[in-house]
């Protein structure tokens, strides 16, 4: 899709909003207790439930190494990739799915869902949340054919990079 | 590949450190974890074996501070720099932004680095990058041992692009923080250039 040595992957207000509502609509109704995103690199996409005392930025980059090291045994026995993976615990189980082959979908869940309501509500979601994603690259790929892209780091200057350091 | 998010306003870029095994890349980790201000850093994660051989990876949240109103993230990762994690070491490449290849001085490491570092290419163009157009770095770690490679042989071995390099102790923190600003403003230099692409 993107050319992966000169490409950022750029997410809008207006994507992020919808991306919001349809995770928080998913966790009302799928009784889930966290929901994320993650992009397949490890990066945070969004979030929604009872993550104050989630280190949420190492989950993403775990979740990412988990989908990316099944993956690999996926290939290995000539399957594309795994598309679901399910993890039981005693509390807490997790599911992760991967929508559009590009963004992970993970939801925390306890007694008070099940594996079928969750994998039944993530379905749904999961088709409207490809469809943002599908937006978002039309938009990214406009944004940069009319010469839109308007980087905030365009122009930076070596003063603003010394500084971060200082 | 960076993501810049617009709605929460911050930038995220991956940074990978590359060697052969026992170079020192989770100590350049380690290092950079203890000497930065509890603030700036997440948590350190380490995949590692029971003998504290990195497994899978080590992974390292940093923020640097904001660049026009944009929080700017990095993640730093390790690879495994065992030969035979090669499978692992690809995974863990997918959508670096800048690569710090750590160089273990010792003369009898000199096959491994040279080994590693082909490894490296072939691991990047397989994914469709190439070494010479990322933001690249090298490290000359283990420096305070007696049976260092001269600093001139490793250069013409390791470097001869003549990329940005720096001599390091890990253990001690010599040269890691240069390493990691150098790397990180590299970054944001192609940045700066690519725009968002």
């Amino acid at each position: 899709m993107l050319d992966p040595q000169h490409n950022s992957f750029v997410m809008y207000d207006e994507e992020f909003q919808r991306i919001s509502a349809v995770i928080e609509k998913l966790l009302r109704e799928s009784n889930s207790k966290v929901i994320f995103l993650v992009d397949k690199n490890g990066q945070l996409i969004a979030s929604c439930g009872e993550t104050e005392h989630l280190d949420t930025t190492s989950l993403a980059s775990l979740t990412a190494g988990n989908i990316a090291a099944t993956g690999g045994l996926a290939k290995l026995i000539g399957e594309k990739e795994f598309s679901i993976l399910f993890h039981e615990g005693e509390k807490d189980n997790i599911h992760i799915s991967i929508i559009a082959q590009r963004v992970i979908l993970v939801v925390i869940f306890d007694h008070r869902s099940s594996l079928g309501l969750v994998r039944l509500r993530v379905k749904k979601a999961s088709d409207e949340l490809a469809k943002i994603f599908e937006d978002l690259a039309v938009k990214a790929a406009e944004m940069e054919k009319t010469g839109n892209a308007d980087s905030p780091f365009a122009e930076i200057t070596d003063d603003d990079i010394d500084n971060l350091f200082s | 590949m960076s993501f810049i998010n617009y709605a929460s306003r911050e930038i995220n870029c991956k940074i990978v450190y590359y060697g052969p095994g026992l170079c020192g890349k989770t100590t350049n980790l380690q290092l950079v974890y203890q000497k930065t201000a509890p603030d700036a850093k997440g948590k350190m994660i380490s995949l590692a074996t029971e003998t504290e051989r990195t497994l899978f990876f080590d992974f390292l949240p940093l923020a640097l501070g904001e660049i026009r109103g944009f929080k700017t993230r990095f993640h730093l990762y390790t690879v495994p720099g065992q030969v035979f994690y090669d499978a692992s070491r690809k995974l863990i490449l997918k959508g670096v932004d800048g690569v710090v290849f750590v160089a273990d001085s010792q003369e009898e490491r000199l096959d491994a680095n040279i080994e590693s570092m082909e490894n490296l290419k072939d691991n990047l163009e397989e994914q469709g990058y190439e070494l010479e157009k990322l933001p690249f770095i090298i490290q000359y770690n283990k420096q305070d041992l007696p049976n260092c490679t001269p600093l001139e042989e490793l250069r013409e071995l390791l470097n001869p692009n003549g990329v940005p390099d720096f001599t390091a102790c890990a253990q001690t923190g010599e040269g890691v923080f240069e390493t990691l600003k150098a790397v990180a403003k590299l970054i944001l230099l192609e940045l700066k250039k690519g725009g968002t692409g």
